[in-house]
């Protein structure tokens, strides 16, 4: 359970990171370490140059830019976890990270780790594919963006540019009085991969008609997936078929089978935890966000 | 490569190999051994440390990424040599360890918890040291032992809101009592064996 030996730099800039990277092909990022150093520890991963980004101050910190939430993409996770502007205008966000790892993984591991790192069961990969977020990377070329649906290639393959390194992570903020979120997961112990979650979100006008709803489903297939609810639109609780319309649209996931779930058992417990999710999120919405 | 590491209070100055973690360094390097090496790999939290008051996986972190941050061990929890921490004293008590192997990750989590808990609930003590894994105890006399010390941290006869836990961890010899804390003698006599009312 030793490393294999590498170097190890901490540039002062993201420029500088990107042109260590840029210069040699084995070098990888390290941030808050949380998933690289298992896998150097085992030697599943053999780089010959560590480049720490975790101090970069460009990439650290949280804050609102008109509609959005910008979070940078070294902020630690617990930092999120804690945060009052996440809590009141990211939800969602607030409501999935304590299903991340364990506290003390959280005190080192970043948001921009997890979304990097693509792994099929992360928690906050699941939350961007819901929310529809938008995936900053930086590399020597530049600053680019793009929808988390199609950063998210497979299980940790995404479509952040060679030598380069996500830089920020923007959620749409949904405004309105009555906005819900419904988080639901199931995993063999508490904080072990999921092997099904659902994130809702929902907005409804003042008579409890839903007019915006998003629900995602991680750990399931090989990327997180968001279904089309907009047969529920319009609906109110009391008239909405949620386990009718949520069975129809689940019929797009792709289940996988492994030792730990059959792809049968994966696909009925997404099915159950979209509807408990969705439920969750509308009681959410009607009560004005009260209970949380 | 020349790291310069705050441990326990104390700076260090030590030559790693970057592929050392902060595990390997202050155990091999600093003879610090009371940071246990479990599975090495993240899952057991035998290693866990305090990284500016929170628990951290020292495994999980190489020595030479962490300059700069003050690093609290086991051995720094203890007011003075030959005493315990209240959290240790109530491990003791609870019988909050068997083979001993977790306890020095255990006690670190719940010191950081306290820091920042005054009345932990059950679940939330749960929740803390969920990353923590016990083979002997069952985890029940664990919770026990972090409930006896919330509750005797809670009686400690201490304006709570002068003392802040974390800046004590890892300084210990130190009398850190704040200006205005109560003179010598108004503290019950049970208090005085304790790191806050007994630093007064």
């Amino acid at each position: 359970m030793k490393p294999a030996p590498f170097d190890y730099v901490r540039p002062q800039t993201l420029s500088e990171a990107c042109a260590l990277l840029a210069g040699d092909e084995n070098a990888r990022l390290i941030a808050g370490g949380q998933t690289l150093m298992p896998m150097l520890a085992m030697r599943l991963s053999r780089p010959s140059l560590l480049v720490d980004i975790s101090r970069l101050a460009e990439l650290r910190g949280i804050r609102r830019e008109a509609h959005d939430i910008v979070i940078g993409a070294a902020t630690k996770q617990v930092e999120v976890e804690h945060s009052a502007l996440v809590a009141s205008d990211l939800p969602l966000l607030a409501a999935a990270l304590p299903w991340v790892g364990h506290p003390p993984t959280r005190n080192r591991g970043t948001i921009g780790g997890s979304i990097a790192n693509a792994d099929p069961s992360a928690e906050i990969p699941l939350v961007a594919v819901t929310l529809d977020a938008e995936i900053e990377t930086f590399d020597e070329a530049g600053a680019a963006s793009m929808p988390a649906d199609d950063f998210f290639l497979g299980p940790m393959i995404t479509a952040a540019p060679a030598g380069g390194c996500v830089s920020a992570v923007r959620f749409p903020v949904w405004e309105g009085a009555h906005v819900g979120i419904g988080f639901q997961e199931v995993s063999a112990r508490r904080s072990d991969f999921a092997f099904a979650a659902a994130a809702a979100q929902i907005a409804l006008d003042a008579d409890g008609r839903c007019v915006k709803i998003a629900l995602g489903i991680g750990g399931v297939g090989d990327r997180p997936v968001k279904l089309d609810l907009s047969p529920l639109i319009g609906k109110t609780l009391a008239d909405a078929a949620i386990d009718t319309v949520l069975r129809d649209a689940a019929s797009v996931l792709e289940p996988t089978d492994d030792l730990h779930a059959s792809a049968a058992y994966r696909q009925r417990v997404a099915e159950h935890l979209g509807a408990r999710a969705l439920r969750e999120a509308w009681s959410d919405a009607l009560q004005g966000g009260a209970a949380r | 490569m020349r790291t310069e590491l705050l441990v326990n209070g104390v700076t260090r100055v030590v030559e790693v190999e970057p592929r050392k973690s902060l595990l390997d360094c202050l155990r091999e390097d600093f003879s610090l051994t009371g940071t246990h090496a479990g599975c090495e790999h993240g899952v057991c939290g035998a290693c866990t440390i305090l990284l500016d008051g929170g628990p951290v996986r020292s495994c999980l972190i190489l020595a030479c990424q962490a300059d700069g941050y003050a690093i609290t061990t086991i051995e720094g929890v203890a007011p003075a040599p030959g005493e315990l921490s209240v959290v240790q004293d109530a491990f003791c008590e609870t019988h909050g360890l068997q083979c001993g192997y977790c306890t020095p990750g255990m006690i670190l989590t719940a010191h950081a918890l306290l820091a920042d808990v005054e009345n932990p609930s059950r679940a939330m003590i749960v929740e803390s040291i969920s990353g923590n894994i016990c083979r002997c105890t069952g985890y029940g006399q664990i919770i026990e032992a972090i409930e006896l010390a919330a509750d005797r941290l809670r009686k400690a006869n201490t304006p709570r809101d002068l003392i802040s836990l974390s800046p004590r961890l890892g300084t210990p010899h130190q009398d850190l009592a704040p200006a205005d804390a109560p003179e010598k003698g108004i503290l019950e006599a049970a208090d005085t064996d304790m790191p806050y009312g007994g630093a007064a």
